[in-house]
């Protein structure tokens, strides 16, 4: 008897005793009368480590967060500042200007890796051979963490002769500054006409491109996996009735797709307003102040409790930012949800 | 006559998709090809990514540079714990939302979303000092146990157990088939591809984390690789081609994992979890 056998013959031993002993636990808590009783026993049962888990480093450090945004000064030397901490940020330009950062950049890559991800995808949809190679194409730079991608696009844009400008070189254009320009991306087209603190800076612009190359790849697989679900008749339908490609695009596909839609919007939304990993790495030195065209919340936080330990502070502003974050994905739902179609 | 046209639309559309998919993999290329360059032909401005020698001693370089071996250690050592725990609490947790009736069901689960949005770095401090009380600090714990259970997982994994058929459930308890038994011998095997799904980003996130294991570790002997790297960053130039390779041999496990994965990780896997 092969070697291969014994050990099937051990572990069919091993799953029939795990067998019985779920067979006596399920007994037991069938023992109890009423079923929800007997449900809610279960409940708590299978929920307890998730919850735990996440009541003691989610939940908690809220309230304890909450707590220390209502102190003034470092750690330690804890007066009570009261709504202090709050009033002053309102008063904070700095913190207004963290706050602009993020919504450029926020506008700036939700709708257009959602448009991008989607024609990728819906390409890819279509064709018949080689799909999965194309879509590991467009799927790479999603595995790759972005401490390891900044590194490679740091490289791209350096300055004065990085890759970046070598492109821009070649068509004739005037080399730029990149991931240190603070300079507006308008002004910079614009040549000087419109002022420069207008619009999203040039190096702000290069977190932006940065993150659709790096985000997009996450949104083609789940687009790739709506489609999936839509069932091909009813697309072939609406062509037989002599629908173009674009109306099927708009009357069926997308309706179809709403929720998928949705969620991405909403997934990727919280996830642009907390974007770190991206504007650290790629624009901000570890020794040096924190470069201001590219400090979005985030970061101003990050500044506030880790730099200048100002605990108190950047816990105000967390609080603030957090509720600003569920507002703006409660009307993300309201509003867009109720164009939701589900099937 | 029409065939003719959709032959060309779809060329042209396979056009499109390779060329759009050779811009999103240039980075890499450029990375690879760099890895291997020497110095000097790595800071020469040039478009062309393949070097004229290959310089595979490179790869020894950036072993000599900094201890890899052991923060790959430490790396794969923590995101494979973290993905276990992750799959196992997710599909528990999964499980009781989807199928279990008990009080408070819908405030929890809202309750669990809602963490999504809770800014990481605010909890950050409240953790880090949880941690120096446990005394976990500079211990694999720290780096593990915060990150074993999530949101998202949880999410995934509910909507995964939501669309299994009720048939299932009502056949298996006929059969005299309780609750525990019907999620270990049948619902569990039916969900695999999302198990995958969520092992996939699991350890992905774990792996590529670097602010968390930066502030928790403080002994060479228990960094991962992303703090690792941050030691080449440096400045521009200085060492362009060992930056480079040392990206590449960081980022590798993850891609092989992808590839393991991706037979699991097809669309189907994704399908069920947005639903409703």
């Amino acid at each position: 008897m092969p070697r291969t056998d014994k050990m099937k013959n051990a572990l069919d031993g091993i799953v029939n005793l795990m067998d019985g002993l779920l067979q006596w636990l399920d007994d037991r808590l069938e023992a109890r009368r009423a079923r929800t009783r007997r449900e809610g026993l279960l409940a708590v049962l299978l929920l307890a480590p998730a919850m735990t888990l996440m009541g003691v480093f989610g939940f908690a450090p809220l309230l304890a967060g909450f707590y220390m945004s209502l102190f003034g000064g470092p750690l330690g030397e804890n007066q009570f500042a009261g709504w202090g901490n709050y009033i002053r940020a309102f008063n904070d330009p700095e913190f207004w200007n963290s706050l602009k950062v993020t919504v450029y950049y926020v506008l700036g890559t939700i709708p257009a890796s959602l448009v991008g991800s989607f024609l990728v995808a819906y390409g890819l949809h279509r064709i018949l051979r080689g799909r999965g190679l194309l879509r590991t194409l467009y799927f790479l730079p999603y595995v790759t963490s972005a401490v390891a991608a900044a590194m490679v696009w740091r490289a791209l844009f350096m300055t004065p002769d990085g890759v970046a400008n070598l492109v821009l070189e070649l068509l004739g254009l005037e080399s730029q500054r990149w991931i240190l320009e603070g300079k507006g991306i308008l002004h910079l087209i614009s040549g000087g006409w419109i002022p420069q603190d207008i619009g999203p800076s040039l190096a702000l612009g290069c977190v932006m491109l940065f993150d659709i190359w790096h985000g997009s790849g996450f949104m083609i697989v789940v687009f790739l996996a709506g489609l999936t679900a839509i069932p091909r008749e009813l697309e072939e339908a609406a062509r037989i009735d002599g629908a173009g490609a674009l109306r099927v695009v708009r009357h069926v596909v997308l309706p179809l797709l709403s929720p998928t839609i949705l969620f991405l919007a909403v997934v990727s939304t919280i996830k642009a307003f907390q974007a770190f990993n991206s504007f650290y790495a790629l624009t901000q030195q570890p020794d040096q102040p924190l470069f201001e065209p590219t400090t979005n919340v985030v970061l101003y936080i990050y500044g506030q409790l880790y730099r200048w330990n100002d605990y108190g502070y950047g816990a105000a502003i967390s609080m603030l930012f957090m509720v600003a974050i569920i507002l703006v994905t409660t009307l993300q739902w309201r509003f867009v949800g109720r164009r939701v179609h589900y099937s | 006559m029409r065939r003719a046209i959709n032959n060309a639309q779809h060329i042209l559309l396979y056009l499109l998709l390779a060329f759009g998919g050779f811009l999103t993999a240039w980075p890499f290329l450029w990375m690879m090809g760099t890895a291997f360059k020497s110095y000097v032909e790595a800071v020469e401005p040039t478009l062309n990514p393949f070097p004229k020698q290959w310089h595979w001693e490179n790869v020894a370089a950036v072993f000599n540079a900094a201890p890899f071996g052991r923060y790959f250690f430490n790396s794969i050592l923590v995101s494979g714990t973290v993905t276990c725990c992750v799959i196992l609490t997710s599909v528990m947790a999964g499980y009781a939302f989807a199928r279990l009736r008990f009080r408070g069901r819908n405030v929890l689960f809202a309750l669990v979303l809602a963490t999504m949005m809770v800014p990481f770095e605010l909890t950050v401090v409240p953790n880090f000092t949880l941690i120096q009380r446990l005394g976990w600090y500079n211990h694999y714990a720290a780096l593990i146990v915060p990150w074993c259970a999530n949101a998202f997982s949880i999410f995934l994994m509910r909507q995964a157990f939501l669309a299994l058929p009720n048939d299932y459930f009502d056949a298996a308890t006929v059969d005299g088939c309780g609750h525990l038994r019907f999620l270990i011998r049948i619902a569990t095997p039916l969900v695999k591809p999302v198990m995958v799904t969520v092992a996939l980003f699991a350890f992905l996130g774990s792996y590529n984390a670097l602010l968390w294991p930066l502030l928790v570790t403080a002994d060479e002997s228990m960094r991962v690789v992303q703090v690792g790297l941050t030691y080449f960053r440096g400045d521009f130039g200085v060492r362009v081609n060992l930056m480079m390779c040392a990206s590449a041999i960081v980022i590798l496990p993850a891609v092989l994992l992808y590839f393991v994965a991706q037979r699991y990780f097809v669309e189907a896997a994704l399908s069920a979890g947005i639903k409703g």
